[in-house]
């Protein structure tokens, strides 16, 4: 196995998932048999090669610093599921 | 529109000419849709109404004179586009109330050339899937056999302009997403160079790799419909600022003395005979129109899938995290605390397969495995990009099969997704690279399924591929065919 | 302070920029707006929406670079950092994490209370921040997105402060460094300049660091330092009692004075950062840096050091006047006007700092501009009025507005320098007071000082006071 039952669980937790314990079950099996089959990329040696982060060769996208209206709070709230006074309203968050 | 499937071209002389209007084309387009989505369900939602008021404005546009390419044209986007009032799930539970506050540039741009918009195409579930099974809304189905997918992610895309439902249709391409639905619904489908059309406003799955394109009945509408969309874009910095050619330019000039590559390793064992065969036919006919065939090798073509995998996957994790229910879509809570409601609304919003991608992705970037996957796949991207790089300097374009196989029947890989992802060996690798690439019929199998020949061309080539794809076209007749509905 | 043990300090501290944008869309950053009203697709992280790179955030960048002796990196890149919170519209921060702009800088930093030394930077990256949540109501917390997408830049410290003055003594001067520079506008309470400090203590002699705690919400240099002295004392008790110290994030209670653990709320760190695919590399070239390095302004240090070399002036006198640039400037073009470095030094930091605070201005605004008051100071150096007298002409000006000439004319100020006419004073002056004279010429010559006022008195102040001291003392000893 390349990936045990604990493992996915923490992954589901980073990712703000929850898993019945048969959809951990299946998941720990599926994601077995990918890193199983992605494992093939450690017959290349890329020890010398570097990385491609962007398909095409670039650099250096800018904007000026110049006020582009907003678009306002009414469009910001427009999908909200919950809001309140112009904010977002979440469950309570204790600090 | 069944016997006279219009195409862009020739409805826009239509038009032209008055002798038929946009509200005209438009009811045309409603009816036919009226008439097959019941069977086909490529529709996700429909705009019957705003589309009215959009062929009037054309009509209007066209009787003063002042009508552009796609005025009055009736189109249909994947639902993945954002669209202003238009509710826009991209296939997601998610998403299923969400009404966007903005237009994509690509449908600003369409609707500056007073194009219709007809309504939002089915789609995989957050373009994640090669048949449209992954949707929210259902899986759409290919109009050549009910039974069959009509391959993904832009499936509903595909099966619109197949069907006559629409005469054209924007689509998007991660790993082979335009390209695969195109060549199962027997349709023009063109990735563009990486860059080459703005993103900016289109629903993210895998930022390096995504690239909006054009569906079509034709090489010649295909042309069309890019010309209209590329071009740079302030607002997506991964857009490149260089000139948009004339693609009818250069169109009709013909293959003589063009030199077409042959990857070996896209000739291969698992390759279905009927396939081959149409590809081995269309290889011939580039021969008699005078091009030069010439055998290469792209030699990482094998790592592209599980290279792909990781890379895809990584970065829909984080793309993906945005959908928390805080800001828009379906939340779910029982009244838990925080982390709870983020729980419950993305366990209850996102689908099998959606999930089975954000924890390869999240696992592949988290601590202690960064470089043994995340990094590692960048790397092998490199040995891909390379290939290409290599064999651009022997040859103009390469020609291979787009899928392995025809369309397969719904249902039938669900339970294996290795299987289903390694059905993307063809497609993957010039999203990997970055380059253009266009899909277009090339015959038919014994079952009377599409098949697709896959043309690659060089970075920024796209009018190249198109004058290369377009001599095959007005050779053949496959793109003639339409299926019984 | 337990002498067996030392103590380490590294510091972060998020400096919010005063670009009229943000870091990635064109929302304006004015502060203090109606919850969510500077907003648009980028900042609240709705599908599809890509950002964009605020040039003036990497010139930003640049000359905070320049300015704490930082490399910059001539190609770097952005990342995401992952993790889901209410203010992180995105579910990940856009910051750098691999290849920052910045790298290998210091400060040098002095104090009375430690020996000089230099403090490094590690690094200085751009980030944008998240928004803001509210506790209000007990239904839920509040999300508001004004602020998510203001630019920042972090700057991190290697852990060689000692104790919470050499950390004071290192924010205070990096503070000054990015005001000066126009980047931020400093203020600690709005959150423009926050600081986080990892600390830690160890066993004097042992080379290995401590385990740290990472202290947050210290929103003034006051409550840095209290912060600071608790947790040393803290780790240090605990470490006594045989326990141990774990890392953690812990919060400055500042009514209590203590801090706290915010244990339960923080899960394990994974960040998962990757580079953005949505943002380009950056790379800067040489005539950019060169660019931003020939429009950096003198900065504090520099000022302080041409104060005390080239103009000669005591270092109390250079710290003040460097200390803000508006007052360093107003001095600058006062001192060109008046070449009495000293004379316009005072000037400065009494009478008009003075007025300036009294009358709640700033600087720039004071109606006795450099060049009026370089007027007075000119007539004081030709003994046209007295040092005293030049208050007064100093308290007109600011009302009127009128120049010092105007003022000693229309007043009739102009000090009596002549001695025919003091002589006069002066007789009357010895012929009123037999018994003071006499006193003073039995030895008592701290009389002369009654003698000046009674002259001074009776010219109605307009005497030259040092012309009054020669003259008696020629009479009186005579
Ligand atoms: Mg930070
Ligand atoms: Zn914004």
């Amino acid at each position: 196995m390349k990936i045990s039952e604990q493992d996915v669980a923490y992954v589901a937790g980073l990712a703000r998932l929850s898993l019945t314990p048969e959809e951990l079950k299946t998941m720990t099996g599926k994601m077995d048999a990918m890193l199983g089959y992605v494992d093939k990329l450690n017959e290349l040696d890329t020890d010398a090669i570097v990385p491609t982060a962007h398909a095409v060769p670039m650099a250096n996208a800018f904007r000026g610093d110049q006020v582009i209206p907003s678009s306002g709070s009414a469009a910001a709230l427009a999908n909200a599921p919950q809001g309140t006074d112009g904010c977002f309203q979440v469950p309570r968050v204790i600090e | 529109m069944s016997e006279s499937q219009f195409t862009i071209s020739s409805l826009g002389k239509e038009l032209q000419a008055q002798r038929t209007t946009a509200v005209a084309a438009t009811r045309q387009c409603v009816e036919r849709i009226n008439n097959t989505d019941n069977q086909l369900n490529a529709f996700i939602t429909r705009c019957d109404d705003s589309a009215f008021q959009d062929a009037t404005a054309a009509d209007a546009r066209l009787s003063a004179g002042s009508a552009a390419t796609l005025t009055g044209i009736p189109l249909g986007l994947k639902d993945i586009f954002s669209t202003k009032g238009v509710r826009t799930t991209c296939g997601s539970k998610i998403l299923d109330n969400y009404v966007p506050v903005y237009d994509a540039t690509v449908v600003e741009r369409l609707r500056a050339q007073g194009a219709v918009i007809v309504g939002k195409l089915n789609m995989d579930e957050f373009a994640m899937g090669s048949s449209n099974e992954t949707s929210a809304a259902g899986v759409c189905r290919n109009p050549w056999d009910k039974n069959h997918v009509p391959g993904g992610s832009s499936g509903g895309s595909a099966v619109a302009v197949a069907a006559g439902q629409v005469v054209a249709a924007l689509g998007t391409d991660t790993g082979g997403s335009i390209r695969q639905p195109a060549a199962h619904c027997g349709v023009v489908g063109l990735k563009p160079t990486y860059g080459r059309v703005s993103r900016y406003g289109v629903i993210a799955f895998a930022s390096s790799l995504d690239q909006v394109g054009p569906i079509t009945r034709t090489v010649d509408d295909c042309a069309l419909l890019l010309e209209a969309i590329a071009g740079y874009d302030p607002r997506d910095s991964t857009s490149v600022d260089c000139p948009v050619p004339d693609y009818q330019a250069h169109l009709r000039d013909g293959v003589t003395g063009k030199k077409i590559g042959l990857p070996r390793e896209y000739f291969i064992e698992g390759l279905d005979p009927e396939v081959k065969r149409a590809v081995d036919d269309a290889i011939e006919v580039y021969r008699r129109l005078g091009a030069e065939l010439v055998p290469v090798s792209l030699p990482h073509t094998d790592y592209s899938v599980a290279c792909y995998y990781l890379i895809a996957t990584a970065e829909a994790s984080s793309n993906l995290a945005r959908y928390d229910g805080v800001r828009f879509g379906v939340r779910h809570s029982s009244g838990g605390g925080l982390i709870d409601m983020y729980q419950q609304t993305r366990s209850a919003g996102f689908g099998a397969e959606v999930k089975r991608r954000i924890m390869l992705g999240t696992y592949a970037l988290s601590s202690g495995y960064y470089d043994a996957y995340y990094l590692k796949a960048q790397k092998v991207r490199t040995l891909i990009r390379q290939d290409f790089h290599n064999v651009f300097e022997q040859v103009d374009l390469l020609l291979t099969p787009v899928a392995p196989t025809a369309a397969f029947k719904i249902g039938e890989k669900t339970d294996d997704p290795l299987q289903m992802y390694l059905s993307d060996i063809f497609t993957i690798p010039a999203n990997l690279a970055g380059t253009c690439a266009m899909s277009l019929p090339c015959g038919f199998d014994a079952a009377g399924m599409p098949i697709g020949l896959q043309l690659i061309g060089k970075p920024f080539g796209e009018g190249e591929m198109l004058q290369t794809a377009w001599a095959f076209e007005q050779a053949t007749d496959w793109h003639t065919r339409q299926p019984v509905l | 302070m337990n002498t067996r043990y030392e103590t380490v300090i590294g510091l972060e501290v998020h400096v919010q920029l005063t670009t009229a944008t943000k870091i990635f869309c064109g929302c304006s950053t004015a502060f203090g707006q109606a919850p969510n009203s500077q907003t648009c697709p980028v900042c609240l992280g709705l599908p599809g929406a890509l950002p964009v790179l605020n040039r003036e955030v990497v010139n930003a960048a640049i000359k905070a670079g320049l300015a704490t002796n930082c490399r910059i990196a001539p190609y770097s890149i952005f990342a995401r950092k992952n993790y889901f919170y209410p203010d992180l519209p995105k579910g990940y921060q856009i910051s750098q994490f691999e290849l920052p702009i910045c790298e290998h800088g210091w400060l040098d930093i002095g104090g009375e209370e430690f020996a000089a030394k230099r403090v490094g930077i590690t690094r200085i990256h751009m980030e944008e921040d998240a928004g803001k949540l509210l506790h209000g109501s007990s239904a839920g917390s509040l999300v508001d997105l004004n602020r998510a997408c203001t630019p920042l830049l972090e700057v991190v410290s290697e852990p060689d402060m000692r104790s919470a003055a050499e950390a004071i003594a290192y924010l205070k001067q990096l503070h000054q460094i990015v005001v000066y520079l126009g980047v931020c506008d400093g203020n600690m309470e709005e959150g423009s300049f926050r600081c986080d400090a990892n600390v830690s203590v160890r066993p004097v002699g042992q080379v290995e660091l401590g385990t740290r705690a990472e202290l947050k919400n210290l929103n003034s240099f006051r409550f840095i330092k209290q912060a600071i002295d608790f947790e040393v004392e803290r780790q240090i008790e605990l470490i006594e009692d045989g326990g141990k110290v774990i890392q953690e994030t812990r919060l400055f209670d500042p009514d209590a004075g203590v801090t706290r653990s915010m244990r339960g709320k923080e899960q394990a760190h994974d960040y998962r950062y990757f580079p953005d695919p949505d943002l380009l590399p950056l790379e800067v070239s040489d005539v950019w840096i060169d660019e931003v390095r020939a429009a950096l302004p003198e900065l504090p240090g520099q000022k302080r050091q041409r104060y005390e070399e080239a103009l000669g002036l005591p270092a109390y006198d250079a710290a003040v006047l460097a200390a803000e640039r508006p007052v360093a400037e107003y001095f600058d073009a006062l001192v060109v006007l008046h070449k009495n470095p000293k004379l316009c030094s005072n000037w400065v930091m009494g009478e008009v700092l003075g007025a300036v605070k009294e009358n709640d201005v700033a600087i720039v605004d004071c109606p006795v501009t450099p060049t009026l008051l370089a007027g007075i100071l000119k007539r004081i150096e030709d003994n046209t009025i007295s040092g005293k007298m030049a208050k007064t002409v100093f308290t007109t000006i600011w009302q009127s507005g009128k120049s010092a000439d105007e003022v000693i004319a229309e007043k009739g100020l102009k000090q009596v320098s002549d001695s025919g006419a003091l002589d006069a004073i002066i007789d009357e002056v010895i012929a009123a007071n037999p018994t003071e004279v006499a006193e003073y010429q039995g030895g008592k010559d701290k009389l002369m000082g009654f003698f000046v006022g009674q002259v001074m008195k009776a010219s109605k102040g307009k005497a030259n006071p040092g012309l009054v001291n020669q003259l008696l003392k020629e009479r009186l000893s005579a």
